[in-house]
């Protein structure tokens, strides 16, 4: 929770704000439709790559070296977690040779929302202000020097992640009750199997395929926009630093209070938003199961 | 919050990651946590097992403790017996060997006694006729009177 005061003249807070809202995508410049499918947010799709990687290779070594005997403190510490999601998954997902594939999954989702969320407690000027660096010693100038470090408050790569749990129910609904199985039901489920009702039947089940697909997403982008903009607001505070002068220091030793409960909060959201992703993502394919 | 390209590629690195985690971390866990639990269950029935023969040895080992206290106390009983019987023998021996030298000993002293009052006798019948002979102051001839001194001899035993 670093501030903008080096600057000699330091941007306005709502430029402050602004720009670091701003992803960086590859024209560089800040994406000026509503919906643009030529751009792509490079920052977001690196952290979250990244964070992946970690994810999956921390995961792996605990697979590679994993024991039926003693199990090491890191070994029983995965071990925790797997038997976590897998309970989960049992209590939800009925079918064994589907739980192993959606248990895995939450499992993937879980550690990796919860790396990528847990880039909110990284100050939120730290990674931007080496990339302002960067961008420009290579001669470019550093206010287009744009950064975003937490992947989960890009709407993207949430969206991107419900569409994929969305594809996932679809895949087990025509998997479990065959394809003309699924047609009757979207026709003929929630209000009755009558010729009369079937428009009605298939929009309402198309709202809610998207209803539950936007709610999944919006949720945890939401929950960490909104996060990583109250750490930036607190930043500001620091920010207004104009000298020793009591003010200065009053919002100073505010911005050290309300950065820290913020941030001691946050862990809290952090791993409530991944665990409800996870548990949402097993509801969601849960439901692709069962019959109405 | 603007969508962009960047929603396609999450859904494949989502996915991708996805298969991984699948494919390569979690079998080998879930494998090494059944295993696991499979011993553990393998481990308790043994100790049950473990359990349930260390009380049959219990009762075992104190069926034999108990045979051999009791063919021991027959044992010491019959030793107990066969003791009596040769202190017994022993004593016998010892009183019949004690008899019999009681037995020699008085004979050889009723011997000796025999032999002395033989002894005796013979020297009695000499005294005597030096005794008469100083008594009567005359020469008795033994020869002639032997009868006589026969009859003193016999009359003294």
């Amino acid at each position: 929770m670093a501030s903008g005061t080096e600057l000699a003249h330091g941007p306005t807070p709502g430029e402050y704000i602004a720009h670091h809202l701003t992803f960086l995508n590859n024209t560089g410049e800040p994406q000026a439709q509503l919906v643009n499918w030529g751009l792509v947010n490079l920052d977001s799709l690196f952290y979250s790559v990244i964070l992946g990687m970690i994810t999956v290779f921390v995961l792996y070594r605990a697979a590679a070296k994993a024991t039926s005997g003693v199990p090491g403190r890191f070994q029983a510490a995965v071990e925790i977690l797997v038997e976590m999601v897998a309970d989960q998954a049992k209590g939800l997902i009925h079918s064994e040779q589907s739980r192993r594939y959606v248990a895995p999954l939450a499992l993937t989702v879980f550690l990796w929302i919860l790396l990528m969320n847990a880039m909110d407690l990284l100050p939120v000027d730290l990674l931007p202000r080496i990339w302002e660096g960067i961008y420009a010693s290579a001669g470019h100038d550093p206010h287009h020097a744009y950064m975003r470090v937490v992947p989960t408050a890009d709407i993207n790569v949430t969206m991107g992640m419900s569409i994929a749990v969305l594809l996932v129910c679809l895949f087990y609904n025509v998997k479990i009750k065959g394809i003309g199985g699924w047609a009757h039901e979207l026709i003929s489920a929630p209000f009755g199997d009558k010729l009369i009702l079937a428009p009605f039947n298939f929009l309402m089940n198309i709202i809610e395929f998207l209803a539950k697909t936007v709610s999944h997403g919006m949720r945890l982008f939401g929950n960490m926009f909104a996060g990583e903009l109250i750490f930036m607001l607190i930043a500001l505070m620091g920010a207004a630093w104009t000298g020793v002068n009591a003010s200065s220091i009053l919002l100073a030793f505010g911005h050290v209070v309300a950065g820290f409960a913020w941030a001691v909060f946050h862990i809290l959201v952090i791993t409530l938003q991944a665990f409800i992703f996870m548990m949402l993502t097993l509801v969601y394919v849960g439901q692709a199961h069962e019959s109405h | 919050m603007n969508l962009n390209a960047t929603l396609i590629i999450q859904i494949v690195v989502f996915l991708t990651f996805v298969w991984f985690t699948k494919s390569f971390v979690w079998p080998p866990i879930v494998k090494a946590l059944d295993e696991r639990a499979k011993k553990i269950a393998d481990g308790l029935a043994a100790a049950d097992k473990a359990k349930a023969d260390l009380a049959n040895a219990e009762k075992k080992s104190g069926e034999e403790l108990r045979a051999a206290r009791e063919s021991a106390s027959e044992l010491r009983s019959g030793a107990e017996k066969q003791a009596a019987r040769l202190v017994e023998d022993a004593r016998a021996e010892a009183n019949r060997i004690i008899a019999a030298a009681r037995d020699a000993a008085t004979a050889e002293a009723g011997a000796a006694a025999q032999k002395a009052k033989d002894a005796l006798r013979d020297q009695v019948a000499v005294l005597a006729v030096a005794g008469a002979e100083r008594i009567l102051r005359r020469e008795i001839n033994a020869e002639v009177h032997a009868d006589l001194l026969s009859n003193l001899k016999q009359e003294l035993s």
